[in-house]
């Protein structure tokens, strides 16, 4: 292993995570609720069973709208991934039967379900890292679009 | 408005601003950070230590308190099992997000470049969880 520091962004990359953890602190001192991006956009999709949609639809718009506005002013803070597009697709339909599977993805569970001290997070972070972590290193391994 | 919607909405921007900041949103950056075995960056282990460090207090401050500023009471998750759905659900999650370098937050959050493939991208990670709540909800 060695480490890339030409890519290694601590100061930034902690100034971000402090924002999420002060977004995450807010809703819960605020509302209870837990800002799980996947809940939220469960709880938004048709026939959601799901009450309580106003505060999801509150929270996507301040995310989205604030995206917008950030996309425009700094149009290089965010860049497509480097892999074809069928493989895209592949990629979005695991991510979203996975994390509605495991209930939460690197937020819910991450973010909150860490600092909430939850079992069944740390379960769920310890293994999508890890299942992250040897996709990436097979798919570099066979030379893949992952890079 | 009530107080709710506004925290929420002040959430959500808060949390894409950190997104982007942080660097999440650049999907060969957050495959660096998990290539452990190749040139690691290991920046993202800051976004979540980041994160961790304000969201963990204000969980046992609020907790202590026994409810929200706005509410009548928390909403936390019911304590579930350890099961086949949340490890197999993990494992799904890990491989899409170790091909793709997108979660679901930055995913969301880009949709703003307006680029085909993260459009693309979403649209299947929201038909995949409208599915499981069709065919197989979570019984909470």
């Amino acid at each position: 292993m060695t480490v890339d520091l030409a890519s290694f962004t601590p100061v930034r990359s902690l100034a971000g995570g402090l924002l999420i953890g002060a977004a995450s602190a807010l809703l819960f001192a605020g509302s209870g609720r837990i800002a799980g991006i996947t809940g939220v956009a469960a709880g938004l999709l048709p026939r959601s069973a799901r009450a309580d949609r106003s505060w999801r639809a509150a929270f996507a718009l301040g995310l989205l709208g604030s995206a917008v506005l950030l996309a425009l002013v700094a149009p290089t803070s965010m860049s497509a991934p480097a892999v074809s597009l069928p493989t895209l697709i592949v990629a979005g339909l695991l991510v979203g039967v996975g994390t509605r599977f495991a209930n939460g993805c690197t937020s819910g569970h991450g973010v909150s379900g860490l600092s909430r001290l939850s079992p069944r997070s740390l379960v769920a972070v310890a293994t999508f890292m890890l299942a992250a972590g040897l996709t990436v290193f097979v798919t570099h391994a066979r030379g893949g679009g992952a890079q | 408005m009530n107080a709710r919607t506004v925290v929420a909405f002040v959430s959500g921007v808060l949390f894409s601003a950190g997104l982007v900041l942080s660097g999440m949103t650049h999907p060969a950056k957050v495959q660096g950070f998990l290539d452990v075995s190749g040139r690691w960056d290991p920046s993202l282990a800051f976004v979540m230590g980041g994160a961790i460090a304000v969201m963990a207090p204000i969980v046992a401050l609020v907790r202590r308190r026994g409810r929200p500023l706005f509410d009548a009471t928390l909403h936390e998750p019911k304590p579930k099992a350890i099961d086949g759905r949340l490890v197999g659900g993990s494992v799904l999650f890990g491989v899409g997000w170790g091909v793709g370098g997108l979660c679901p937050g930055p995913a969301l959050v880009s949709l703003a470049t307006g680029s085909l493939p993260i459009v693309a991208f979403v649209a299947a990670m929201l038909v995949g969880i409208w599915v499981v709540d069709r065919v197989s909800p979570s019984t909470t």
